[in-house]
């Protein structure tokens, strides 16, 4: 069973603070944003820094070499924690760079005619680079229909056909939380040779993730929303399509050789995905906070983050003004309004009270269609997450009418 | 009913009957006012401010599109301020504006009913939400400078 009180004496953040941030308790509900990171994260970090600094894959002498083995390590841990293949996660700065790094890689497979498919409900980062390549190749961007925000797989076999070439969703969406049938999607998306892409951002620090299971092509997720640092993601992808995936960057170390005429040889996967000096400490953050996750299962994180989110239903259906978008949900996000008051008029209020929570558009700026809604408030759990912080953030909503009152005495 | 600044309770219905009842609220298509669209990544307030300029003036000054009650008040409060004055006037009106959300001293007496915004700065983040239609009117009077140019 997740202990969260116990977890936050792990977390600085809570433990430094003794709980409080400024003169009042910490309550903080936006781990769809970012999350919080314990103490083994940040000294992993600090460890590159004071102990082994050197450059990776470049140095010979035995500092470098410590480094080298240092950063493959946690490529190791990290390939482990979603069940790939060393040489089939490449590090990006994070989700967004590795959907970027797909989706331009991906281009030169399309034509005009070819079709894209993605769903209403996606981040930016997972629509805006396919508009692009959209743009630069006539293939033709195609949206999924989401029945009641759930997915039917009817739907899907109607949407996918044999111009399908791609197929990118998240598994888990920022903004409704709802959790697509992935495996199943790739089923059908492979049996019309479409490649399945898939932004794990909000599902990969929640749910379990075995790319082999899922049998899926591609994967982005971030570091920061799963306890690691800022500046650090992964791109996974089957190394067939890694040897055919051209890089978004070039530069050093991602070459074997070049010459004047314009030859370049590049660097085997997932080396060739890597130009530049990467973030070495942040790749040992990111193992260090894969490893932290490792001592819960995901049944544990995923029932905890449930549990508190029924919770907040039941309060905030009790408070009686609230209007729940996503009650039947399959994770700890849960999206609403305080009848009559904006969004952030309502976020502001809770601020005032200790209680931060997201508010806006999240940058889904399709999803306001799918739920008639301008801008929504949004509260996501994590592993630190105790029933003292529903209880404070169903309070807070109680009154939230009277959002003014922070401003007059 | 007298206006006072010292009594909270009149500046708090002050911005819920301009938030509710919003003034000069109405969408313009007419080619001889400058619209300004106030939007960003960060906020979810979406709004137009429409201004007619003539002989130094602002001769009319009307808003449409969305937003939070601070920055919707605001916006109704401002239109209603700087019509018919000088472009000279509105201008003090915002660089007074602009100090008392900074929390310096300024002429409370020219800021009449946007008075009710000098608490905004309790919350840091709500200060742009306060003064997103200032700003678009800055930006209108800039177009407006260009066409003289």
């Amino acid at each position: 069973m997740i202990d969260p009180y116990k977890i936050r004496s792990d977390f600085p953040m809570y433990h430094k603070h003794g709980g409080k941030f400024g003169d009042k308790p910490l309550i903080y509900l936006d781990n769809a944003a970012t999350t919080f990171k314990p103490y083994a994260v940040i000294k992993s970090e600090e460890h590159y820094y004071e102990d082994i600094t050197a450059n990776a894959h470049r140095g010979d002498y035995s500092l470098a070499h410590e480094v080298d083995v240092a950063y493959e390590k946690a490529r190791k841990t990290i390939a482990d924690f979603i069940n790939a293949r060393t040489d089939e996660i490449a590090f990006t700065s994070g989700d967004s760079m590795a959907l970027n790094q797909i989706a331009f890689g991906l281009g030169h497979k399309l034509h005009p005619g070819d079709e894209i498919l993605l769903s209403e409900a996606e981040h930016a980062s997972n629509i805006l680079p396919w508009f692009i390549i959209s743009q630069r190749t006539g293939a033709k961007i195609k949206y999924l229909p989401l029945s009641d925000n759930h997915v039917n797989l009817d739907e899907v076999e109607k949407a996918i056909s044999e111009k399908t070439k791609i197929v990118s969703l998240a598994m888990v969406s920022n903004v409704l939380g709802y959790l697509l049938p992935i495996k199943e999607i790739a089923q059908i998306a492979h049996k019309h040779h479409a490649i399945m892409v898939v932004d794990g951002a909000q599902s990969v620090p929640h749910i379990k993730t075995d790319v082999k299971d899922l049998d899926i092509d591609f994967l982005a997720f971030s570091g920061h929303k799963m306890l690691g640092p800022t500046g650090i993601g992964v791109m996974y992808g089957k190394r067939e399509l890694l040897d055919d995936l051209p890089p978004l960057l070039y530069g050093g170390e991602m070459n074997a050789r070049f010459k004047s005429d314009g030859y370049i040889s590049l660097e085997e996967p997932p080396l060739k995905f890597e130009a530049g000096t990467q973030n070495i400490a942040g790749a040992l953050g990111l193992e260090a906070a894969c490893e932290y996750l490792n001592q819960f299962s995901f049944d544990e994180i995923h029932a905890h983050e449930l549990k508190l989110k029924r919770l907040a239903i039941e309060g905030l259906l009790a408070n009686g003004n609230a209007e729940i978008y996503n009650a039947d949900n399959d994770t700890g996000i849960i999206t609403f309004n305080i009848k009559n008051v904006f969004s952030q008029d309502a976020a502001s209020y809770l601020a005032e009270k200790g209680v931060f929570v997201r508010t806006g558009q999240h940058c889904s700026k399709l999803t306001p269609d799918l739920i008639h809604t301008d801008s929504t408030i949004r509260a996501s759990f994590y592993i630190y997450n105790t029933v003292e912080d529903v209880k404070a953030l169903v309070e807070a909503c109680k009154h939230a009418e009277d959002f003014l009152d922070v401003f007059f005495d | 009913m007298s206006f006072s600044i010292k009594d909270p309770m009149m500046m708090r219905e002050i911005i819920l009957d301009n938030y509710q009842n919003p003034r000069n609220f109405e969408e313009v298509e007419d080619q001889r006012y400058i619209t300004i669209h106030m939007d960003s990544a960060s906020c979810i307030d979406d709004i137009y401010v429409y201004v007619l300029f003539e002989d130094g003036k602002v001769k009319d000054c009307k808003w449409s599109g969305k937003g939070c009650a601070i920055s919707s008040a605001s916006t109704s409060i401002m239109t209603e301020m700087v019509k018919g004055k000088t472009e000279e006037e509105a201008k003090k009106m915002m660089a007074e504006f602009n100090k008392m959300l900074a929390n310096e001293d300024y002429d409370e007496e020219l800021l009449a009913e946007a008075n009710c915004f000098k608490n905004v700065n309790r919350q840091p983040s709500r200060i742009t939400c306060a003064n997103i239609s200032w700003r678009g009117l800055e930006k209108a009077m800039n177009e407006e400078d260009k066409k003289h140019e």
